[in-house]
């Protein structure tokens, strides 16, 4: 097993090398065309087999992803941004087919206005297309995190497309050491994809995605879609349990960090919680009792295990790196939701930050934890927070001058 | 933990050169981040990159806000406010740069707090580009941090300039062995910034965001002609010069051609070229019937008006 520095979006498409992705849509777009890159390069010169064809846009790369899929082959797909939503009907589509692939999401804000930095919008507004959802923090994550999607998107009990969620910049165009394993190895956890029932060929004619009216089989379709999601909770498990034999790397569906005897915890998705890590270092070296929870998985939602991790705390800081417009963080009201229900309830603080990869200093960490402590003292839940600075909205103003908007 | 910032132009190497140094420090034995930091920019244009390298598991992600060095591959950027080179230096940063001016004058001149260290140019390419300067500069780098050794710098090099021509590939790692044993650091190495204590922190300066209504808050920029106010000619490297003897006036060559519209005629029909908005592309110069403009460095010919020469 060589550690070297990759990207994160070199580390996915070693995923997709590693899998041995049998065929390959793509359309280019930043900050995820790295991968496609790589890819085309490797099967041009013979180091990966499989096709890559281009397509002329992304909605066509997922009818031919979700196609490609129904006849057995293993296929592997990557996009971002506006690209992914403009993919949106067809990710319902596949979904709705039960065929299994992997689609690498590298995050990056929507437009209007229009960025190239992360933020997680573009993962959110798919989040109730059937997909399956992983989100990487790290380079290494982006890697495994592909094996692991094959393994649940191949499952019988599963059969559901799995998207693998990565941050632009942060994860994509930053090297840190990967592991990368052995194919030998690899093979042994994920073997040559057995489709049985998919085999969708002009000679054997069948119909797929058929029209069903009057609600009754809508519903029954629509909720066997949502029950193999559930279910593919205990299967990630079992899969993670294997990888963790093979490779020695965990993954529970929940990253957690100093959480065993903190009374107070930042709960965040992606590589931003790193740095939320940094936080929790300097604040215990302070004297906190402080943790981070970080779902790895975000469908299927990991419920029971968010109860049992943050029931029993004081109070926690959820930083959602994206917005519902008119309601606020979408982490926050999952897991508020998700506390309520079971009856737990420290006091939640919500923030909004990172958005278009603001970044979030360690100091503002430091104000959160503060903000929520001081929470949890009043009993009360504060309103959600939107990060933002004096400075900033100097730096705002001035543009707003220029551009004569005042 | 070293935190490095690395300050160039699009097209000099900089996120080679910081890749060379962070697959250097793994090789050394550390935990490694880097990365280029870049959007819609294009060859000329201020860029950076940094490269993160600790004992220990990296926590940290994105721009580096308190840099331990700042590796300066193109002196021009120093001036330049939009490449913000000078952000977040403090007493300990030590600054390298690639430099013909000494290091003490340029100390002087930037109000630098702390170390400043030059590497001297071997030499101006034609295309104003100094690629090579990166590998030396990077070289100087690794020699400046204190914990890279030689070996380390020398493989990695070799491996980050893989892809190369071997000719080139040569050059440069000889360039990159140079820099390393060409610099000195009177001051000693690199030091780290201790962490930042969570008792004591500045606080954020937070406000609750007013409500304004869409005519200011839609992104819309209501003024006609604000892009005049980028100075984009600042990315160029080298800069077309029209020799009048020379030119037939046909300015609706070079003035159609010219992707930025930045050609247009004076009242006797010759094209004057708009400094502030040229880039450089030197499309002009292909496309003129009569070879009548020529490329010059961009630097030489800024000494060149400052000594009071025409450019």
């Amino acid at each position: 097993m060589t550690r070297t520095l990759l990207t994160g979006n070199a580390a996915a498409a070693w995923g997709a090398r590693l899998a041995e992705a049998d065929y390959v849509p793509a359309f280019p777009i930043t900050p995820q065309t790295e991968i496609i890159e790589l890819l085309a390069e490797w099967m041009q010169r013979g180091a990966m087999a499989g096709r890559i064809v281009m397509l002329e846009s992304e909605h066509s790369m997922l009818t031919a992803a979700g196609a490609a899929a129904a006849t057995g082959v293993r296929v592997f797909t990557a996009t971002s941004s506006q690209g992914l939503l403009y993919a949106m009907e067809m990710l319902y589509t596949v979904a709705g087919w039960r065929v299994p692939l992997v689609l690498v999401n590298v995050s990056r804000g929507l437009a209007a206005p229009i960025t190239l930095e992360p933020d997680h919008n573009d993962v959110l507004a798919v989040r109730d297309s059937g997909f399956l959802q992983f989100h990487c923090a790290t380079c290494q994550e982006a890697l495994d995190g592909v094996l692991l999607a094959y393994r649940l998107a191949e499952d019988a009990r599963v059969r559901l497309p799995v998207m693998v969620n990565m941050d632009g910049f942060y994860l994509s165009f930053t090297r840190e050491p990967v592991r990368l394993p052995e194919p030998e190895q690899v093979r042994r956890f994920l073997p040559p994809f057995d489709p049985e029932t998919l085999y969708f060929r002009a000679g054997a004619p069948r119909s797929q995605g058929v029209a069903v009216l009057g609600g009754a089989q809508y519903s029954y379709f629509r909720y066997e879609a949502h029950l193999a999601s559930l279910g593919a909770l205990r299967v990630f498990e079992e899969a993670a349990a294997e990888f963790a034999r093979l490779f020695g790397r965990s993954y529970a569906p929940l990253e957690t960090f100093h959480t065993a005897d903190a009374e107070f915890a930042f709960v965040m998705l992606g590589a931003f919680a790193t740095k939320a890590k940094q936080a929790v270092l300097r604040l215990r070296e302070a004297g906190w009792r402080i943790g981070l929870v970080r779902p790895r998985l975000l469908r299927p939602f990991p419920a029971q295990a968010l109860v049992e991790a943050l029931g029993g705390l004081r109070g926690i800081a959820v930083i959602d790196q994206n917005l519902s417009t008119g309601m606020g963080g979408v982490l926050c009201s999952e897991i508020g939701a998700a506390l309520l229900r079971a009856g737990a309830r420290p006091v939640v603080a919500g923030y909004v930050g990172g958005l278009g990869g603001r970044d979030i200093p360690v100091e503002e960490f430091f104000e959160m934890a503060r903000e929520t402590k001081a929470a949890a003292e009043a009993g009360r839940c504060p309103p959600t927070r939107l990060l933002y600075t004096e400075e900033e909205l100097r730096q705002t103003r001035a543009l707003q001058a220029i551009a004569m908007a005042e | 933990m070293f935190r490095v910032r690395f300050h160039g132009r699009g097209g000099q190497g900089v996120k080679t050169a910081s890749r060379v140094l962070g697959t250097a420090l793994f090789h050394a034995g550390f935990e490694v981040q880097d990365a280029p930091r870049y959007g819609a920019e294009r060859r000329g244009a201020p860029i950076f990159a940094y490269v993160r390298a600790d004992r220990q598991p990296i926590f940290e992600r994105g721009v580096i806000v308190r840099p331990d060095l700042v590796v300066v591959v193109d002196d021009t950027l120093l001036t330049l406010p939009a490449a913000a080179v000078l952000q977040g230096i403090a007493p300990h940063t030590l600054l390298l740069v690639h430099s013909a001016q000494p290091a003490e004058a340029l100390r002087a001149k930037l109000k630098a707090p702390g170390q400043l260290v030059t590497i001297a140019p071997r030499e101006v390419a034609a295309t104003g580009l100094q690629p090579q300067g990166a590998m030396m500069t990077v070289g100087a780098a690794a020699r400046l941090l204190g914990v890279v050794p030689r070996q380390a710098l020398e493989s990695a090099a070799g491996e980050e300039l893989a892809a190369l021509p071997a000719k080139l590939r040569q050059r440069s790692l000889a360039l990159t062995l140079d820099g390393f044993d060409g610099v000195e650091a009177p001051g000693g190495p690199v030091r780290e910034l201790p962490a930042e204590p969570a008792e004591d922190y500045d606080r954020p300066r937070w406000i609750a965001l007013p409500f304004e209504d869409a005519r200011i808050a839609s992104p819309t920029i209501y003024g006609a002609g604000t892009s005049m106010l980028s100075k984009t000619g600042l990315w160029r490297v080298q800069r077309p010069v029209i020799d009048r003897e020379r030119c037939r006036r046909c300015v609706w060559v070079c003035g159609t051609y010219c992707p930025d519209n930045a050609i247009a005629a004076d009242a006797g029909g010759y094209p004057v070229i708009d400094y502030d908005h040229c880039k450089g592309c030197m499309i002009c110069l292909v496309n003129c019937p009569s070879h009548a403009i020529a490329a010059v460095v961009e630097s030489q010919a800024r000494e060149a008006a400052a000594a009071g020469d025409a450019p």
